[in-house]
């Protein structure tokens, strides 16, 4: 099976290892992403001004792309289908302003493009319990601890992948590929997102307040799907080991590096070595590597 | 030839501002038949009743035309003052030349006006010639009522009937009577304790001679109209002959299988497969929960029955059809707590010691599963800290409902006196939106939770509840410091939506009565008619309607009685003429009008000759259920139906005075 893919920016650069531990990933799932042929950013931050639909533009022809090549489009970044999803979700509602963007866009958006998460792909197209079947390379006795930030569960009726308040399809997935999976309070909390910019001491204490929960919940590493996520966890982990002393600093990586692991990827070409606090020692004690 | 006399009425300027009522009344005069007319101020006055009914006499008139308002407003008045004349009330009509004339019109020459009512009056005067008096209609009234659920609100509406002398019978589907309010413990603002106020009620509806009891049945079937409703009940098996069964508890105390208990609220209290819900029940016969026993699954066991002294114990016993005719209804149905699992941050159904505001009253009460000190559920310690929560699911459109669910912020502040009384040293937070204790004693009781009791009140909304080293954590905002909070508790408390019953809707649709988009009973008029329904016959009380504390449904539960009693005060009913009549000459049995029917009021019947055989089938109309709409008369092919007051001649003489 084939689906449209919509990388989004970081997965190019810095997100590297999630998309190529994700294709790979999936490839031996049966379902080959294919990238769009044409793209463009996605804006970032889904614009809020409820009276102006051109900060839509840019997601708008993303989604007009994707329309041309398939039903579907799925991405892996939690801001781009925060973005792309919500924008969906306002066009398919909001005529005047679908046929405004289009008009500028010089497209023909017509709101047939379903948005998933690569989350949703994997439990829906291809089922948790296919997964587990599928894992060759059980990953027993690493206690990990799924963050689920808030991109891939807020506004509820506009992008939840799952339920808001207490989402289980991340601790579902985990338990699928053999992990211990750490339930813990702050796995829907803020990690201060774009704060990062200007207010590192904000995001820091938000971000710290994640990882001690996690920790305070036994968990070795922390995996989430958002590299924005993926970047405060790391930074704000030396500031609190300070204030924490308790606290041991802890890898976070995305889920697809497990994922693939779990498939029985090499998996040195998981890990390109960019994480802060390298997952692999741990690993290898695992007896994993 | 007809003796019409025509009253035009000015109504003060109402009318006379742009009628020359004078000149109307003048023109009206030239129409055949006429002999009497005249304009006046005032004919709704006494004055102006008198002055009708005195040329009534005087003139020895057989038909009445008032030119005046809507005939919603005075057609009554007028029709009883021709009555007291001696004449016919149905040969009084109303042209109505205010409402559809002066009020529409502003033409200060009155020139419209006049036209326009002049017209209106004469179109009036010929269908009134083609008027035949009408007799109002008594019918047959059947003075035993049905009361559906044994609430508070069900019990004190069956009392009330069955004091003033009436049968009633009372419908409950559990195996006791008594509804939530037998589960609370004690009750706000007085703190007298639910139990101790609600069994005598109970042990009285049940000692009643004028009162049938059938616990653990259902209302299956409904049919008929005001006055003459026929009722399915069934009986479900109880497995015990209630004859026989004298209530020793010997059954229940020997039987060795358990289950999930209702009346305890929480999963894992549990009760006897052969049971009564709760030891005061009424009556107190044990039913058993056939889903549970070992006997009705795999046929094993037995024990009930051998140690059943009288022998009351039945197997085999089935579900019993009664079929009971009654003149009124009066639905009592109570209400349900929303299921909060749906609300994940507050962690019901994942965290033990989250538990519902239902579950805190069986806590507190001296007849719960802790004999009425407060342990939490997980390790039955004391709580030394508890947050109450409210507002969940209440206030909220887009996840719950929209409404406010009206008690809890009254059972809420019961709730932290209720812990404070038991654990002196405890402290409890309540998280809220408003606090709403409108009523007698309600604020003053809030404030005394409040400035007496030390119960920390915290104007905001609470995002995550969590466990951490066997507490639970509460996180929320305080709105009115603007900070936010965290909360080290041993117990969370859920104040919960109040919702309508399960099955609400589809006992409506057995009723026929209508409901609203949550399920709640519609009442007639929102202030003026609040416990009728649209449905003649057919009364509310209690939470069925809609949230409302314990007095507001007993005040329905009397307020429904009483619109009961006061039907079947009346000989018989008393019903307007204005109803279908089948000629049965041209009648030819298509049955058009049968399927047409909203009331079912069309009866088949037989035409039989002298031998007794039948000819042939015509239509009639039952007057008790007809309510005189004419959609009947507009399906019949053959003509063969008219609708008395305002037959198919009369139409044509009207629309053939005006062309």
């Amino acid at each position: 099976m084939e689906i449209p893919y919509y990388p989004g920016c970081t997965l190019n650069t810095v997100a590297r290892d999630f998309d190529l531990s994700t294709r790979r990933s999936l490839k031996r799932l049966g379902i080959e992403l294919k990238e769009l042929s044409q793209w463009n950013c996605c804006g970032a931050v889904f614009p809020l001004t409820p009276d102006n639909v051109m900060g839509l533009s840019a997601p708008a022809r993303v989604l007009n792309r994707a329309e041309k090549e398939g039903d579907k489009v799925t991405t892996l970044c939690s801001f781009c289908y925060n973005v792309l999803k919500r924008t969906d979700y306002r066009l398919k509602r909001d005529r005047e302003g679908l046929e405004i963007i289009n008009d500028f866009n010089e497209g023909d958006y017509r709101g047939k493009v379903r948005v998933l998460h690569i989350l949703e792909v994997l439990k829906e197209l291809v089922g948790f319990k296919e997964v587990k079947e599928k894992v060759s390379r059980p990953l027993k006795g690493v206690k990990v601890a799924p963050y689920y930030g808030c991109m891939l569960l807020r506004p509820a009726e506009e992008v939840g992948i799952d339920d808001h308040e207490s989402p289980t399809i991340f601790e579902d997935f985990l338990a699928s590929l053999g992990c211990d999976v750490v339930t813990y309070p702050k796995r829907i909390d803020c990690c201060g997102a774009h704060m990062a910019m200007g207010r590192e001491d904000m995001v820091s204490e938000m971000s710290g307040r994640i990882l001690l929960s996690a920790h305070e919940g036994g968990a070795e590493m922390v995996v989430t799907s958002c590299p924005l996520c993926l970047y405060n966890l790391e930074r704000s982990e030396a500031p609190l080991m300070k204030r924490e002393p308790g606290f041991k600093a802890m890898p976070v990586l995305y889920f697809s590096q497990l994922l693939g692991l779990a498939l029985g990827e090499d998996g040195d070409g998981l890990f390109s070595g960019k994480n802060l606090y390298d997952p692999r020692p741990l690993l290898r004690d695992k007896g994993l590597l | 030839m007809a003796r019409i006399g025509v009253f035009v009425c000015q109504c003060g300027n109402n009318i006379a501002s742009t009628v020359d009522t004078q000149k109307v009344a003048e023109e009206m005069k030239k129409i055949p038949g006429v002999v009497y007319t005249q304009d006046y101020k005032f004919m709704c006055s006494a004055v102006g009743q008198e002055l009708l009914k005195k040329v009534v006499k005087e003139h020895r008139l057989d038909g009445i035309v008032v030119a005046a308002c809507s005939p919603h407003m005075h057609e009554k008045t007028f029709r009883k003052a021709c009555e007291a004349a001696g004449l016919n009330p149905y040969r009084c009509e109303i042209a109505n030349i205010r409402e559809q004339c002066s009020w529409v019109h502003h033409d200060k020459t009155k020139k419209t006006g006049t036209l326009k009512s002049t017209d209106l009056t004469r179109m009036t005067i010929e269908r009134l010639k083609k008027n035949k008096p009408l007799k109002t209609i008594n019918i047959p009234l059947k003075k035993k009522a049905l009361v559906i659920g044994g609430g508070i609100a069900g019990i004190q509406a069956a009392l009330d009937i069955a004091e003033s002398g009436y049968e009633v019978i009372l419908v409950e589907k559990e195996p006791s009577i008594g509804g939530h309010m037998a589960q609370l413990s004690e009750t706000f603002p007085t703190m007298d304790c639910s139990q101790c106020i609600l069994t005598p009620k109970m042990v009285e509806l049940s000692m009643h001679e004028k009162v049938r009891l059938l616990t653990y049945s259902e209302v299956e079937k409904v049919e008929g109209y005001i006055g003459n409703f026929r009722v399915q009940i069934r009986k479900k098996a109880k497995s015990v002959i209630e004859d026989l069964c004298t209530g020793c508890g010997e059954c229940i105390e020997k039987c060795p299988f358990k289950a999930d208990s209702e009346f305890e609220v929480m999963k894992g209290h549990k009760r006897k497969v052969i049971y009564v819900p709760f030891p005061q029940a009424v009556p107190n016969i044990p039913v058993i929960d056939r889903e549970h026993c070992p006997k009705f699954l795999k046929d094993k066991c037995g024990i009930c029955a051998k140690v059943c002294g009288p022998k009351a114990i039945d197997y085999s016993q089935q579900d019993e059809i009664i079929t009971e005719e009654v003149g009124a209804i009066v639905v009592a149905t109570g209400y349900d707590l929303m299921p909060v699992e749906s609300f994940g941050e507050y962690g019901y159904g994942r965290i033990k010691d989250v538990v519902s505001g239902l579950y805190f009253e069986r806590l507190a009460s001296a007849s719960g599963p802790t004999g009425g000190e407060i342990r939490r559920p997980s390790d039955g310690k004391v709580p030394e800290t508890v947050v109450f929560i409210q507002c969940v699911g209440s206030r909220d459109p887009k996840r719950g409902v929209p409404y406010c669910s009206k008690i809890c912020c009254m059972y809420s502040a019961k709730h932290t006196m209720l812990y404070k009384h038991k654990v002196h040293h405890g402290q409890a937070y309540v998280f809220y939106m408003d606090i709403r204790s409108g009523g007698k004693r309600y604020d003053e009781f809030v404030r005394r939770a409040i400035e007496e009791e030390g119960a920390v009140y915290l104007r905001g909304r609470v995002s995550s509840v969590y466990e951490r080293d066997g507490k639970v954590i509460v996180e929320g905002a305080d709105t009115l410091s603007g900070t936010q909070v965290e909360i080290e508790a041993d117990m969370v408390v859920l104040a919960t939506a109040i919702v309508p019953r399960k099955g609400a809707k589809e006992l409506a649709q057995r009723l026929g009565i209508s409901y609203d988009t949550y399920g709640f009973y519609n009442e007639s008029h929102p202030k003026l008619r609040p416990v009728e329904t649209n449905t003649a016959g057919i009364f509310l009380a209690g939470t069925c309607q809609g949230p409302m504390d314990i007095p507001d449904s007993v005040a329905q539960g009397s307020a429904a009685a009483s619109k009961v009693i006061s039907l079947f005060s009346r000989e018989d009913l008393v019903r307007e003429p204005i109803l279908a009549e089948v000629d049965e000459r041209v009648c030819n049995a298509c049955w058009d009008c049968y399927y047409a029917c909203p009331y079912s009021a069309i009866e088949q019947h037989p035409l039989k000759g002298r031998d007794g055989s039948i000819v042939r089938w015509v239509a009639r109309v039952n007057e008790g259920a007809c309510q005189g709409c004419g959609v009947c008369v507009a399906a019949c092919r053959s003509k063969a139906i008219d609708l008395k007051g305002y037959t198919d001649e009369q139409v044509y003489a009207a629309i053939n005075a005006l062309v």
